[in-house]
C-alpha cells in the first residue's frame, strides 16, 4: 500500500477519526494552533471548548466513564499541559481511559526554556499510564494508535502525547490502526483455568461468602456487569460495591448490601468483617474500603480477580489471585459453576443471611426530615425519586454531598455514576457532567456539588451556556466544607479552622450572569416542586439548596478503625469525638 | 511471566526483608530509565544498585539490573509494577530464578606513600585487583567481583589512603542454560 503523506496535524486528526473519536475537549494556544486550524477545516470531529484545561480532562473522564469509550483532550504547551495535571492524576487513580494531546515547543527549542515550554513528559510521567514525546514524524501515526491501545486495554488510564509544533506543521506518513502492532503492551485477559476452579471450589465451600466488587467491573464493560449479576444470583451470596463500582449490580436487588468502606453501610462492612470467603472482583482493597488492615476481614480466605497484576497482593495478601479481565473470568466462572453444579450450603447461607438481616435492621442510612430544615440526604433521595422515569446520569464533587449521593441514590445500571474516587478532586463534578451531557444529549444529567467544590471549576458555567448543555447542578449548600468540618468536629475538638464558606456568591445571580436559570430552596415543603421545576427547564440550572449545616455523614469508620467499629451517628447524635492519635495522622 | 509465578500467596505472608536482584528487559527509548527510577522513588521502594546498558542494538533493547530489598509482598509488588510499564518486555527475579552470577567493577583511588602504599599493593594482589594507573604517590585499582568482595576490598583500603571510589553497580545473569 502506498504511504499517504499528510501534515502532522492531518495525521493526528485522521488517527482520531480512525479511532472512532467523535468529540475532543480542549483549549487552544500557540503550540497547538496547527491542530486547531485542522479542526476548523473539518467536521468529523467536534471540539468542545472548556474554560480551563483541568475541566477538559474531567469532561473527557465523564465522557469516557458514561460511554465506555476513550475520552480525548487537547491542550497547549506549558500552562495548558500543567493545568491538565490534576485531571490526568484523577484519571490515573480511577483507571479512566483518556488521551491527552499536549502542544510542545518545536523540537529544536526543547530544553532551551522557550516560551511556554514545560517538560510535559517529565511532569506527567508519574500521573499517566504512559506518555510519549513525538520527535520523529515517522512515529506520529504509530504513536497515536498505540496510545489508544494503551489507554483502553488492560487497566485503562490516561496517556499523554506531547506534540512539538514542527511535527504538527511538517509532513508525516499516515498508517491505519490495523497497520500498528504493539510490541510489548499486551495485557492478559483470560484468567488461568486451574485458579478459577480453585476459587470456585473455595467459594462453594463457604459458609459466609461475600462478593466485593469495584470499578474494574465497570471498566470491563456492560457485559461484565451483566455477568456479575448473573453470577451473584447463581451463588445466592451477598454482594457489596465500592464507591467506584456503584451501578455494576442493581442497588434494588435484595442480595445487594450497599456500599462498602468508610461511609458504606453497616450491613456491608459487618459482612466484610465477618465473612469466611471474600471474592474481590475488580476492586483494589483501597484504604477507604479496608479500614485498619490489621483487623480487615480477619477470618476470611480471599480471592482476587484483577486485570492488573500489581493490584493483587498490594495491600492485602490473598489466597488466590487471578490475573485477567473481569468479564472473561466471570464468563468462565459461570460456565464452570454450572458444569460442576456447585452450590453453597443452603443452611449455612440461610443463617448468614439471617445475621445480615440483623445488621440491615439497624437502618444505618435512616434520617429524620424535620419541618424546618432540609436534610441533605433528603435532597438526594428526592432527586432519585423524581428522576426514576428518566435516563439519568449523576456526577458529584467531593465531600459529604458525594458520600450522601453514593449512599442514597440507588444506582441500577453501570455508566450512570461519575465521581472522583481515588484522588477525591473537588472541581470534578461540573466538568464531568459536561462530558456526560455531550455524550448523552437527551439524558438527564445531575451534578451534586457542595458550596465549596462548585467554586473550583465554576468557570465551566460558560461552557454549559455556550453548548446549551442542560445540566442540573444541585448544590447541597451547608455553608461549610462539610467533610472538613466533620473531621474537625470528630478529631480536632470542634475547632473549625478555615472550613466555613465565608463569602458565597449569590448562585441565582451568578447563574443569570452566565445566561441560565438559578434557583434556591430552603423550605422542606418546597423541595419537590423545586426539583420538578428544575428538571422541566430546558437548559442548564443551578439549584442552590440550603441544607442542615450541622449534618454529619454517617455511618463512618473513623481512620484507623476496623470495620466492626463503625460510628452510626444515630446513637451518637454527631457529638462523639474520636479519641485516637492513630486516626489523627491518617487521611 | 506467567501470573502463577507471582501470585501464590503462601510465599507472601512473611515480613522478613530480603535482598533481590531483578533484571528488566526494556525498549531502549528516551525516558525509560526515568520511568523505572520514578517508580522506585514514587512508591518508596529502595534501590541498592542500578545498572543499565543496551544489550541488543538491533532490537533497541536495554537491560536494567536493580538490586533492591523488601518483604516478599513488596518484592512481588516491585516486579508487578515493573511488568506493567509499557516499554518493559520482561522482568526476572534472579534471586528466585536459581543460582546466578553477580559482578561489579570498581575503580578505587589510593593516595599514599611508603609502607601504606606497599601494603595497598599487597592487598590488591590478594584480591586480584589491578593497578590501572600509578603515580609516585597514588594508585587507581580496578577490581571486579561480587559487591561483597568489593566492599571488603574498600574496607581494607580505608586506612591506607583510600580517597575516591567509582563503582558500576551490579550486572547479573543466571547460571546454566536458563535465560530471560
Ligand atoms: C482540590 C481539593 N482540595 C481540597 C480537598 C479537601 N476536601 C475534601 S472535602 C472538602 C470540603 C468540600 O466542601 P463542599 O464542596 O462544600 O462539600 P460538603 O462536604 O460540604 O458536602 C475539602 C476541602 C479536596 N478533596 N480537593
Ligand atoms: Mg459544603
Amino acid at each position: 500500500m502506498a504511504e499517504r503523506i499528510l501534515s502532522g496535524s492531518e495525521v493526528v486528526l485522521q488517527a482520531l477519526a480512525d479511532q472512532g473519536v467523535e468529540v475532543v475537549f480542549g483549549y487552544p494556544g500557540g503550540a497547538v494552533l496547527p491542530l486547531y486550524d485542522e479542526i476548523f477545516k473539518q467536521n468529523r470531529i467536534r471540539h468542545v471548548l472548556v474554560r480551563h484545561e483541568q475541566a477538559a480532562v474531567h469532561a473527557a473522564e465523564g465522557y469516557a466513564r458514561s460511554t465506555g469509550k476513550v475520552g480525548v483532550v487537547l491542550v497547549t504547551s506549558g500552562p495548558g499541559a500543567t493545568n491538565a495535571v490534576t485531571g490526568l492524576t484523577d484519571a490515573l487513580m480511577d483507571s479512566i481511559p483518556v488521551i491527552c494531546l499536549t502542544g510542545q515547543v518545536p523540537t529544536h527549542l526543547i530544553g532551551n526554556d522557550a516560551f511556554q515550554e514545560a517538560d510535559t513528559t517529565g511532569i506527567t510521567r508519574p500521573c499517566t499510564k504512559h506518555n510519549y514525546l513525538v520527535k520523529n514524524p515517522d512515529r506520529l501515526a504509530r504513536t497515536m494508535h498505540e496510545a489508544f491501545h494503551v489507554a483502553s486495554s488492560g487497566r485503562p488510564g490516561p496517556v499523554v502525547i506531547d506534540l512539538p509544533k514542527d511535527i504538527l506543521v511538517g509532513k508525516a506518513p499516515y498508517l491505519e490502526p490495523s497497520q500498528v502492532q504493539h510490541r510489548t503492551y499486551n495485557p492478559v485477559v483470560k484468567g488461568e483455568r486451574s485458579q478459577i476452579e480453585e476459587a470456585l471450589e473455595m467459594l462453594a465451600s463457604a459458609k459466609k461468602p461475600i462478593l466485593y466488587c469495584g470499578g474494574g467491573v465497570i471498566n470491563s464493560g456492560l457485559q461484565a456487569c451483566k455477568l456479575l449479576t448473573e453470577f451473584t444470583r447463581m451463588t445466592g451470596a451477598p454482594i457489596t460495591l465500592t464507591l467506584m463500582g456503584l451501578g455494576a449490580f442493581p442497588a434494588s436487588d435484595k442480595q445487594y448490601l450497599g456500599m462498602v468502606g468508610m461511609h458504606g453501610t453497616y450491613e456491608s462492612n459487618m459482612s466484610m468483617h465477618d465473612c469466611d470467603v471474600m471474592i474481590a472482583i475488580g476492586a483494589r482493597f483501597d484504604d477507604r474500603v479496608t479500614g485498619n488492615l490489621d483487623f480487615f476481614a480477619p477470618h476470611s480466605q480471599k480471592i482476587q480477580i484483577d486485570i492488573d497484576q500489581s493490584s493483587i497482593n498490594k495491600n492485602v495478601p490473598v489466597d488466590i489471585g487471578i490475573v485477567g479481565d473481569v468479564g472473561h473470568v466471570l464468563e468462565d466462572m459461570i460456565k464452570i459453576w454450572k458444569a460442576k453444579q456447585y452450590k453453597i450450603d443452603a443452611n449455612a447461607l440461610d443463617s448468614w443471611w439471617k445475621e445480615i438481616e440483623g445488621w440491615r435492621g439497624k437502618h444505618c442510612l435512616s434520617y429524620k426530615q424535620p419541618k424546618d430544615v432540609i436534610k441533605p440526604q433528603h435532597v438526594i433521595r428526592r432527586v432519585h425519586e423524581l428522576t426514576r422515569d428518566r435516563k439519568t446520569y449523576i456526577t458529584t464533587d467531593v465531600g459529604q454531598h458525594q458520600m450522601w449521593a453514593a449512599q442514597h441514590f440507588g444506582f441500577e445500571h453501570p455508566y450512570e455514576w461519575m465521581t472522583s474516587g481515588g484522588l477525591g478532586t473537588m472541581g470534578y463534578g461540573m466538568p464531568a457532567a459536561l462530558g456526560v451531557q455531550v455524550a448523552h444529549p437527551d439524558a438527564t444529567v445531575v451534578c451534586f456539588t457542595g458550596d465549596a467544590s462548585i467554586m473550583m471549576n465554576i468557570q465551566e458555567c460558560a461552557t454549559m451556556t455556550q453548548y446549551r448543555l442542560p445540566i442540573k447542578t444541585v448544590i447541597l449548600n451547608n455553608r461549610y466544607m462539610g467533610m472538613v468540618r466533620q473531621w474537625q468536629q470528630l478529631l480536632h475538638g470542634s475547632r473549625y479552622s478555615e472550613s466555613y464558606s465565608e463569602t458565597l456568591p449569590d448562585f441565582v445571580k451568578l447563574s443569570e450572569a452566565f445566561g441560565f436559570t438559578g434557583m434556591t430552596c430552603n423550605n422542606p415543603a418546597d423541595l419537590d416542586d423545586a426539583i420538578k421545576k428544575m428538571l422541566e427547564i430546558d437548559g442548564p440550572v443551578i439549584l442552590d439548596v440550603a441544607v442542615d449545616d450541622k449534618e454529619n455523614c454517617y455511618p463512618m469508620i473513623p481512620s484507623g478503625k476496623p470495620h466492626n467499629e463503625m460510628l452510626l451517628g444515630q446513637e451518637t447524635d454527631g457529638n462523639e469525638a474520636i479519641d485516637s492519635d492513630e486516626g489523627m495522622v491518617l487521611v | 511471566m506467567p501470573p502463577t509465578e507471582l501470585l501464590r500467596s503462601e510465599t507472601v505472608k512473611e515480613t522478613e526483608i530480603s535482598k533481590h536482584t531483578i533484571s528488566v528487559l526494556v525498549d531502549n527509548e528516551s525516558g525509560v530509565l526515568a520511568r523505572v527510577i520514578g517508580l522506585f522513588s514514587g512508591r518508596g521502594y529502595n534501590i541498592e544498585s542500578l545498572t543499565v546498558a543496551e544489550v541488543d542494538a538491533d532490537a533497541h533493547q536495554s537491560r536494567i539490573t536493580v538490586v533492591t530489598s523488601g518483604t516478599p509482598m513488596v518484592i512481588e509488588q516491585i516486579k508487578a509494577q515493573l511488568s506493567r510499564l509499557v516499554p518493559v518486555h520482561k522482568v526476572s527475579d534472579l534471586t528466585l530464578a536459581g543460582p546466578s552470577v553477580e559482578r561489579e567493577l570498581a575503580l578505587v583511588k589510593v593516595i599514599a606513600t611508603g609502607e601504606k602504599r606497599v601494603e595497598s599493593l599487597r592487598i590488591a594482589d590478594i584480591f586480584k585487583a589491578r593497578a590501572v594507573d600509578a603515580t609516585n604517590n597514588s594508585f587507581v585499582y580496578e577490581i571486579i567481583g561480587s559487591p561483597e568482595k568489593i566492599d571488603a576490598f574498600i574496607k581494607l583500603m580505608a586506612p591506607l589512603g583510600l580517597s575516591e571510589i567509582s563503582r558500576t553497580g551490579v550486572a547479573a545473569i543466571s547460571r546454566g542454560t536458563l535465560t530471560m
